[in-house]
């Protein structure tokens, strides 16, 4: 019996050191970290022990306008591709002809750099001297003066922001949702069928209901996955984001960690807790309403 | 007769309907297919332009007639993107392997094997999986500056090497293999290293193969903790390199070449997905999410 009992934790053990100095002591440290007041990371020294960075964090212009941008992009891109991606899906089961290419194609932002196709974005919005861009040359079509979303107005840079977050974001909710369809039983949509029940009374009674779970998982998953926005921001924006006015919550984490205004681990510790604390918040509200809408079998 | 001419001409405005649906079903799909890959497409299509003919351009064009590659030579040469990519090659495989190796061994512990304390090890690591990584980043650039291990491979690896939710899905799959052959191997006097190597991970093999192709991907793309833990351009990996590119390489003027360099950061990842596209997308769909 001892034997087995070493065997089974040697087994274990390397998993259990890269986890343990990578992940649980991590998790303790950066609790300590968020109340040391003053602790500068060259003596290694703190003056004392309360909730000084957090009161600072919450004081700093840059932290604020990072929390807005984040809630803006979640607000705006977490709806927007969940539907949208409902609607794809939906119109991609109705098809069987060239379904496999579409979902093939759909699904291949999935596997690119966020930060090199970042830039292609960059270049397709972005106004320079010598050429407006693409997209102002088509909204030129349109009689819209050209705009510099890069560099531009506020409203402008969002507006790109949410476009390349909803690009990125797309391929794995229409994965999600092609394969929750694909795997309602097609005994229901009959015997509605046979009842003369007209395709959007099956929408709302049959599909919605059925692939709920996976609506509702996706919901998830995009409040978590868009709070933590930060590459796709550095890719449009570049690494300044605080200059730019474009910072999200995590990339002020890493300001305060690293980079031109770093070496403070106890503001981004206190930074990522707060971000830590939304995001656990939000999924429990998530929670709550999903017992009320969500069908699960 | 009247009835009859009332229900043909009702199947026929029903087929129209039908067909036209179709029709609108197929321009919508069509159009997002478009939207997908037109980034792809111009990245490729400036890469090709010469950047006297890019510049030119006040009006961007669709097509090029004078294909180049001088921008390719120049992101070769202006830019160490050699070295960015064979950095990268080196992480990607190290740390897929380093993984790889922990995985399968701590997966085979807890589908397999029992010891003391192994029900509370596993709710333990299951309560892992939510821990979000900005959580323990800090921590972890600390300590691995603290080791003296910025701009060093082992600095770049080792934290990454952890991966919560492929021991749990590993476990699930080694735990699907039935009992009996374990205890058909043991009568035989196979050891458990033996048995995990020969009947374990050939059994397991989709899934193995679906985990690496994913934490390849993953590591390919990844860029918040190399841009953490590397300032010396010689560790900057293909992802800190486009950044670099962007901020101080080629000019900022210089598209085509900027362009050319995506290229060839994407190319590797696209060409694996053309390979396995059934296995990566049926391995997202099982519970892979971005990043």
């Amino acid at each position: 019996m001892e034997n087995r009992n070493l065997k089974g934790w040697l087994y274990l053990l390397p998993a259990a050191v890269f986890l343990g100095i990578f992940m649980v002591y991590p998790l303790i440290d950066v609790l300590i970290y968020s109340v040391e007041e003053g602790y500068n990371s060259a003596s290694q020294v703190h003056f004392g022990i309360g909730f000084y960075n957090y009161s600072y964090i919450l004081h700093d212009p840059y932290f604020l306008q990072a929390v807005k941008n984040t809630f803006i992009l979640v607000m705006v891109t977490v709806p927007v591709s969940t539907g949208l991606a409902l609607l794809i899906s939906v119109a991609l089961s109705s098809v069987k002809k060239l379904r496999d290419l579409y979902q093939t194609v759909y699904f291949l932002p999935y596997v690119t750099n966020t930060l090199a196709v970042g830039l292609v974005f960059m270049i397709l919005f972005k106004k320079t001297a010598y050429s407006d861009g693409l997209i102002n040359l088509l909204l030129g079509f349109f009689g819209c003066g050209p705009i510099d979303f890069i560099d531009g107005p506020y409203w402008a840079k969002m507006l790109v922001l949410c476009i390349y977050t909803i690009w990125v974001v797309m391929p794995f909710k229409i994965l999600i949702l092609t394969s929750a369809l694909a795997s309602v039983d097609q005994t229901y949509y009959n015997a509605a069928k046979v009842d003369g029940t007209t395709k959007g009374r099956m929408f709302r009674k049959i599909t919605v209901p059925m692939i709920s779970p996976m609506i509702f998982y996706l919901v998830i998953t995009g409040f978590i996955g868009a709070f933590k926005a930060y590459s796709d921001c550095v890719a449009l924006f570049g690494t300044d984001l605080n200059a730019a006015g474009m910072n999200t919550i995590v990339g002020y984490v890493y300001d305060m960690l690293y980079g031109d205004s770093g070496g403070y681990p106890s503001y981004a510790s206190a930074a990522a807790i707060i971000l830590f604390a939304i995001v656990l918040t939000i999924t429990c509200i998530n929670l709550l309403i999903s017992k009320k809408h969500v069908h699960y079998t | 007769m009247e009835n009859n001419m009332n229900l043909q001409k009702t199947e026929k405005t029903a087929r129209v309907r039908r067909g036209a649906v179709k029709a609108i079903t197929y321009f919508f799909l069509t159009v997002w297919a478009l939207l997908v890959l037109f980034p792809f497409y111009w990245m490729l299509l400036t890469s090709l332009k010469s950047y006297s003919e890019y510049s030119s351009e006040v009006v961007p064009k669709f097509f090029t007639l004078k294909p180049t590659i001088d921008s390719y030579i120049q992101a070769f040469t202006a830019v160490p993107l050699a070295k960015y990519f064979t950095n990268t090659v080196i992480f990607t495989l190290a740390t897929t392997f380093i993984m790889l190796f922990v995985t399968v061994l701590a997966a085979f512990s807890f589908a397999r094997l029992d010891f003391r304390g192994k029900n509370l090890a596993f709710t333990l690591l299951l309560s892992l999986m939510m821990i979000p990584s900005e959580l323990v980043i800090i921590t972890n650039f600390v300590t691995v500056t603290n080791l003296d291990m910025r701009n060093t491979f082992m600095g770049l690896i080792l934290p990454s090497v952890t991966s919560v939710f492929y021991i749990y899905l590993l476990k699930e799959n080694f735990a699907q293999v039935p009992d009996e052959l374990y205890y058909a191997a043991k009568v035989d006097g196979t050891s458990d290293m033996k048995y995990l190597m020969k009947v374990m991970v050939p059994i397991c093999r989709p899934t193995l193969i679906t985990v690496t192709i994913l934490k390849i991907i993953e590591c390919w793309n990844s860029y918040v903790w190399p841009r953490l833990i590397t300032d010396d351009e010689a560790y900057f990996l293909v992802s800190n390199g486009i950044q670099q590119i962007r901020e101080n390489g080629f000019g900022r003027e210089n598209i085509p070449a900027m362009m050319a360099a995506v290229v060839v950061i994407s190319l590797p990842l696209i060409i694996l997905f053309l390979i396995f596209h059934k296995k990566i997308m049926a391995g997202v769909a099982r519970g892979g999410t971005k990043g």
